[in-house]
């Protein structure tokens, strides 16, 4: 038991390195494998949660993690960038320094505010939660600061990556019809972005979206 | 049993959407999208007969929960629903005459519009609040391609900024839901019904408070950028302006209410778990500002769509106020408000759509003079924007009145806020409309009548509403009130 725990400290301990890691990759092609990495660890973790708690529905979101955010949505993502041409593309950030030192303000902020729950939690959770937390809000600061559409898409999907192991891993799971439900909705919304990445590319010729920031009120 | 009803209101907007997924380009696409929206309306009448009569039910294996709160914005919902696909039959043929749009556009429109309808109504009727949240996403999957349908710079950018706000407020819903689940499987065990809200609601006071507290804000923060409140609105304006008129008026009219019904099922776990106004006090801070901010820019709006959903936020932050304060009173205004302001702004954005239609543009300083071409749009956009700036005798004014005089009594500071709010709004979307209907016209004549019945039917229940309330109506609304405290 302590060794899983120990297992699944150390793979949450992962998960935060690799949103780090892609906050700060510039190029497209490996922020995508990034990701894909990202939900290999998550589809690993789930499967000792399951082992180690002895739930058998946790196996099929394992199994389902593995199928849609290791191979599905990689491989759907690949695909795209390589039909819009932008498979070598590299992003101008501008201070990444800055963007890292903002991160680890989050990850703070994120582990204060787990903490009263982190608290309440028995044994393999514990803390789970704050991690769960900071690489929601990290994600979020990568949609934040990018500027191509594909980087803030998958900004949006390892956002969901975050919220799926606080799911699998501090709460056992969700009910698998609720988990069904989501990982339905993650696939149809990144069949949704493709369809808009075509469109977006159509209307201003690049999938910059700086070209997007026109309506306003005055 | 409800069983029956409720799979009849279900299937019909389901099959509706896989009819028209495969005969969407048929000549007879909008009349079969009607004949839909119809059933699921009869569909929604009988249930809610049926629930009228025999109270609150559970229906299969509990994944389903009606009781009077959810079954009157079920009716609403698809009520409305069956009325804008009346209005946007010659409303889409119109742009499609004009070129603006080409049929697999309205192919594209007619299902997802059906599946729209499906994944408001199942948000509305699940148990469930995981199912909640996938069902409320879907509503964002449903309409984002919607939004973009023009294909036009302006639209396509109002869609992805839809898509990426409403999908990091939802992604932050979900992290209040797993910390709900999280809490309510210390009580009622793992598996399938720690996250009914039927088994929640009777164990809420044994959850941990620190717990859901942090959840409630999450759930706030995340559905309340679907229902459009102040700072996470800027989505809405923009969602509401570029895409098609029938779309604004479903997203401003229901979408708005079915996200603040979620809200309103979590608010009732907090309070039984805290014992203490501290999810009130959040929603009535989001609330009034959102009635400010949103007052404040509806004077610097040029676009006429644009200013309306301004409005809505208005609108939707003074309902989550009333909520937000509380008690038998602002429970039953912030109900009765919910329904006034679905139907005069629907009504609203089909007499807007058809008159922008006729001037050719949506900027309001090129409207001029609607009452010389059509009185009819005239009309139902002066009435409606009477309606929906509170003057009696319409529906609007009486539950703003109640909105106001219970914040009065209760909360005596925020009465100044509110009142010259409103007054702003007034005085900002008045001077606006007033030149479009009046003046000399620059309007020109349409290929087909338009269909304006719609904008007088929910007119004229309004205005029946704010003069008169039937006994059991008011009754309804009192139950649906006391079930939220």
């Amino acid at each position: 038991m302590t060794y899983t725990i120990q297992f699944i400290n150390l793979l949450a301990a992962i998960l935060l390195l690799i949103v780090f890691a892609m906050l700060s990759q510039r190029r497209i092609l490996s922020l995508i494998n990034l990701f894909a990495w990202q939900g290999l660890v998550l589809s690993v973790s789930t499967f000792v949660v399951a082992y180690s708690t002895a739930q058998s529905h946790l196996y099929y979101s394992a199994a389902l993690t593995l199928l849609l955010k290791v191979l599905v949505l990689p491989w759907l993502l690949h695909r795209l960038i390589r039909k819009l041409n932008v498979r070598w593309d590299v992003e101008t950030l501008i201070n990444i320094p800055t963007t890292m030192l903002v991160g680890i303000a989050l990850v703070i902020f994120a582990f204060n505010l787990a903490a009263p729950i982190s608290q309440l939690s028995e044994g393999i959770t514990r803390g789970l939660i704050g991690i769960a937390l900071a690489s929601v809000l990290l994600s979020l600061l990568m949609m934040l600061t990018r500027r191509k559409a594909i980087s803030q898409v998958v900004g949006f999907l390892a956002m969901e990556n975050g919220l799926f192991f606080a799911a699998t891993s501090a709460t056992h799971g969700m009910p698998l019809v609720v988990e069904l439900g989501i990982a339905l909705d993650v696939l149809v919304a990144t069949f949704i972005f493709g369809i808009f990445f075509f469109q977006i590319r159509e209307t201003f010729d690049s999938l910059d979206i700086t070209h997007m920031e026109k309506l306003k009120d005055d | 049993m409800i069983d029956l009803q409720l799979t009849a209101l279900l299937l019909a907007p389901l099959l509706g959407g896989l009819l028209l997924a495969a005969f969407g380009s048929r000549s007879w696409a909008a009349e079969l999208n009607s004949l839909m929206s119809f059933c699921t309306f009869a569909a929604a009448v009988v249930l809610t007969m049926r629930v009228v009569e025999a109270g609150p039910q559970v229906a299969f294996n509990e994944q389903f929960f009606i009781d009077q709160l959810n079954v009157f914005l079920v009716a609403l919902t698809a009520f409305i629903a069956f009325t804008t696909s009346l209005f946007s039959r010659p409303y889409m043929r119109i742009e499609q005459d004009h070129g603006r749009l080409s049929t697999p556009m309205l192919h594209l429109y007619y299902s997802m519009y059906q599946l729209f309808t499906l994944s408001m109504l199942v948000a509305l009727t699940t148990n469930n609040m995981g199912i909640i949240w996938v069902a409320m996403e879907a509503a964002t999957l449903t309409t984002v391609l919607l939004v973009s349908l023009y294909r036009t710079p302006a639209s396509l950018e109002a869609a992805w900024k839809y898509f990426i706000l409403c999908g990091v407020g939802i992604a932050l819903a979900l992290f209040g839901t797993i910390l709900l689940y999280f809490a309510a499987e210390r009580v009622l065990g793992q598996g399938g019904t720690a996250l009914l809200w039927t088994h929640l609601n009777e164990v809420k006071g044994e959850l941990e408070p620190t717990v859901l507290k942090l959840a409630f804000i999450f759930l706030l923060v995340g559905y309340g950028t679907k229902i459009g409140l102040v700072p996470l609105h800027s989505w809405l304006p923009d969602a509401h302006a570029e895409g098609p008129t029938p779309v604004s008026a479903v997203l401003s009219g229901l979408l708005l209410n079915v996200a603040l019904c979620a809200v309103m099922r979590s608010k009732v776990l907090v309070d039984g778990s805290l014992g203490t106004h501290f999810a009130g006090n959040l929603m009535m801070g989001f609330g009034l500002l959102s009635v400010v901010v949103a007052a404040l820019f509806l004077s610097r709006q040029k676009d006429i769509k644009r200013m309306f959903a301004y409005s809505s936020i208005e609108h939707m932050g003074l309902i989550t106020f009333a909520f937000g304060m509380g008690g038998p009173v602002a429970t039953f205004a912030a109900l009765l408000h919910m329904t006034m302001h679905s139907l005069t702004k629907s009504a609203i954005f089909f007499a807007v759509g058809h008159a922008v239609q006729k001037a050719g543009t949506q900027q309001m300083e090129n409207i001029r003079g609607m009452l010389q071409i059509s009185p009819t749009v005239g009309w139902g956009l002066m009435l409606g924007t009477f309606a929906i700036l509170g003057m009696p005798p319409f529906g609007v004014f009486a539950s703003e009145f109640l909105i106001i005089t219970t914040a009065m009594h209760d909360y005596p500071w925020t009465t100044p806020i509110l009142l010259i709010a409103v007054g702003i709004a007034f005085a900002a979307i008045f001077g606006k409309v007033q030149p479009i209907v009046f003046g000399e016209t620059t309007a020109r004549r349409l290929p087909h009548p338009p269909a304006l019945l719609p904008v007088f039917a929910h007119l004229l229940l309004v205005l029946i509403l704010g003069l008169y309330m039937p006994p059991y109506l008011a009754n309804w609304y009192r139950q649906a009130a006391a079930l939220l405290g």
